[in-house]
């Protein structure tokens, strides 16, 4: 699941070299916390989270098929 | 990111190397001019004069973008897909086949959407440049999708007709909610309309007064 948030994190910000994902795992959920540089912030959340739930969308969509639980957290 | 920039070295293939590790990419992904040629001096060290080029890193197409993004997300999510692209008056059309995509599309296209929201995003990153818009459609999804839409469009406005009362769809994209809009804006009879807050917003079916 972390290439997934990966991949759509750095197309989006500016600053692609500060994309960094850390997946644990626990109780079959998976849990991916996506880190972007302060000033990407705005890139991946959006308006009203408008582009953060876009996101989970995609990455819901990939999980349902390996029958995974996944969250992300964008800190 | 850097795009532009000069360098120095004894001759110009030095002086690309040096041009290529500095802005980090492949040979193929620049275009240089040549600003001094390296002239040998007299005795090989009295009047050298180094070479001088202009490396810029050209500019990708935002369509190939947009593929190459898409292309990474489904190669993440190991599935077979190939993307077939159209190219309209004011849009591009991605047409994505492949086995099983139905996960691509999700509950009323949901899933659809959002891939179609990252990837304009994606594509459209270098605000320099015009925006333009492209659409994802799976194994044609969304001309059948609109076919529904205009048979339950049509289906209600008789019902509307019938009994007098109004109906209230069920909450739709603003996408979807055009489709039906313009289904029955010949109608004479019938009027529609939104009602409700994004992302419930539902149209509402009436008998026009």
């Amino acid at each position: 699941m972390k290439e997934i948030v990966e991949v759509i994190a750095k197309a989006l910000v500016q600053d692609p070299e500060q994309v960094v994902v850390k997946e644990t795992e626990s109780n079959n959920i998976t849990v991916c916390e996506l880190h972007v540089a302060p000033d990407d912030m705005g890139k991946v959340i959006g308006k009203q989270g408008r582009i953060a739930k876009a996101l989970r969308t995609v990455v819901k969509a990939a999980s349902t098929r390996e029958n995974k639980k996944v969250i992300v957290e964008i800190i | 990111m850097l795009t532009v920039v000069e360098k120095t070295g004894k001759s110009i293939e030095e002086a690309l190397a040096a041009a290529l590790t500095e802005l980090n990419v492949n040979e193929d992904r620049v275009e240089y001019e040549v600003i001094d040629m390296p002239k040998k001096g007299f005795l090989g060290f009295i009047g050298n004069k180094p070479a001088k080029i202009k490396v810029s890193v050209k500019k990708v197409p935002q369509i190939d973008i947009a593929i190459k993004f898409l292309e990474d997300i489904f190669a993440a999510m190991k599935i077979v897909v190939a993307i077939e692209t159209v190219k309209n008056v004011d849009d591009y059309v991605c047409d994505l086949h492949g086995e099983d995509l139905g996960i691509l599309i999700g509950k009323h296209g949901q899933t659809l959407d959002a891939l179609q929201y990252l990837t304009n995003l994606a594509a459209n990153k270098d605000m320099s440049e015009a925006k333009i818009r492209i659409t994802l459609d799976v194994e044609n999804y969304r001309k059948r999708r609109q076919e529904t839409l205009c048979r339950l469009a049509n289906h209600l406005a008789d019902k509307v007709k019938r009994f007098g009362d109004k109906i209230v769809l069920e909450p739709m994209n603003r996408h979807e909610r055009k489709i039906i809009h313009t289904a029955l804006q010949d109608d004479r009879r019938i009027l529609t309309y939104s009602d409700g807050e994004e992302p419930y917003r539902k149209v509402v079916i009436a008998l026009k007064r």
